[in-house]
């Protein structure tokens, strides 16, 4: 059986669709939601990857290249946030992080 | 080509387990390490895709410093995460609700349309280099970044360094009392500030008041 674009788009909606299941699933713990974005951006770059290879388009491979920068920088900065937030609160739920709503 | 097939399943099904267990995981450090084996599974996936140098980079990338960093804050952070839990099921019910309608959407657009096919030289932006030309994936990345897209590039560059200096600055503690080098200070001292020379009678001590008796 041939493996096309298909069989990896599934693969990618699979991953994002949990993703999105792990937000709603751990709605309180915040460093499982920053796990959940990653799982997102993941299958995002599955996507990316599997267009410019099923295309013959290097350009898909570039643009995973950015997507994967920045998710590095969401994280260190959302692991940031988390520890400052543990340091001044003592816990990292999320409901309680309504301080700066108007 | 058979070979593939195989691969792919094992490397998809994997992935999408391993991905179902994070979001499932009673323990987070668990969580991390599921979250791990996604990462090494998809790869995989890349490899089969013919992109090595993205399945390096996420391997070295997220493997090697976003994972662990994950671990790390979870490691450190003294969370009652059984707390955290509560209200596990009650979210699930909406959890699901959400993510089966986004499932059923996107099967549905897979299914709808069927991407792909031929695409002409012409149209693409940055023709990919055929197998066995002698130019390998990374070295068609290298020229294509670069080059075409060097802005977007130094732009990235530009990002990650802000997150370093947001991610110092937040979590930066002055303490106070601390002992530190003063650099400046040492680097200001000149001899005469340091010694003084002193002539001393004999029996006479340096301390007023502590000659030697005798």
């Amino acid at each position: 059986m041939d493996i096309g674009l298909g069989h990896y788009l599934t693969v990618a909606a699979c991953l994002f669709t949990l993703g999105i299941f792990g937000i709603f699933l751990n709605r309180k713990n915040v460093i499982i939601i920053l796990m959940s974005i990653e799982l997102m951006l993941l299958a995002v770059n599955i996507n990316l990857v599997a267009f410019s290879s099923f295309l013959g388009d290097l350009t898909g491979q570039v643009f995973a290249l950015f997507v994967l920068t920045v998710a590095a920088a969401e994280a260190a900065i959302g692991l940031a946030i988390v520890v400052v937030y543990f340091r001044n609160r003592g816990t990292i739920a999320v409901e309680d992080i309504n301080m700066m709503k108007g | 080509m058979a070979l593939t097939a195989l691969f792919f399943y094992l490397f998809a099904g994997v992935t999408v387990m391993s991905g179902l267990l994070v979001i499932v995981a009673r323990n987070p450090v668990h969580a991390v390490l599921w979250l791990i084996l996604a990462f090494f599974n998809a790869a995989g996936l890349f490899v089969l895709l013919g992109a090595e140098f993205l399945a390096m980079i996420l391997v070295v990338v997220y493997v090697g410093a976003v994972a662990v960093l994950f671990l790390f804050v979870v490691m450190m952070l003294d969370v009652d995460f059984a707390e955290l839990r509560a209200g596990f099921i009650k979210n699930a019910s909406v959890g699901a609700l959400v993510g089966l309608v986004l499932l059923v959407e996107l099967i549905a657009v897979l299914g709808y349309r069927v991407i792909g096919g031929a695409v002409s030289g012409a149209v693409r932006a940055a023709p990919a280099p055929v197998p066995g030309s002698g130019i390998t994936n990374t070295e068609a990345i290298g020229r294509l970044l670069y080059t075409k897209y060097v802005y977007f590039f130094q732009g990235a560059g530009l990002i990650l360094l802000v997150a370093m200096i947001g991610a110092i600055v937040l979590t930066l503690r002055h303490k106070e009392g601390v002992r530190r080098q003063s650099i400046s200070a040492q680097n200001a001292r000149t001899p005469a500030m340091a010694i003084e020379v002193v002539t001393l009678a004999p029996g006479q001590s340096i301390i007023p008041g502590r000659e030697r008796q005798g």
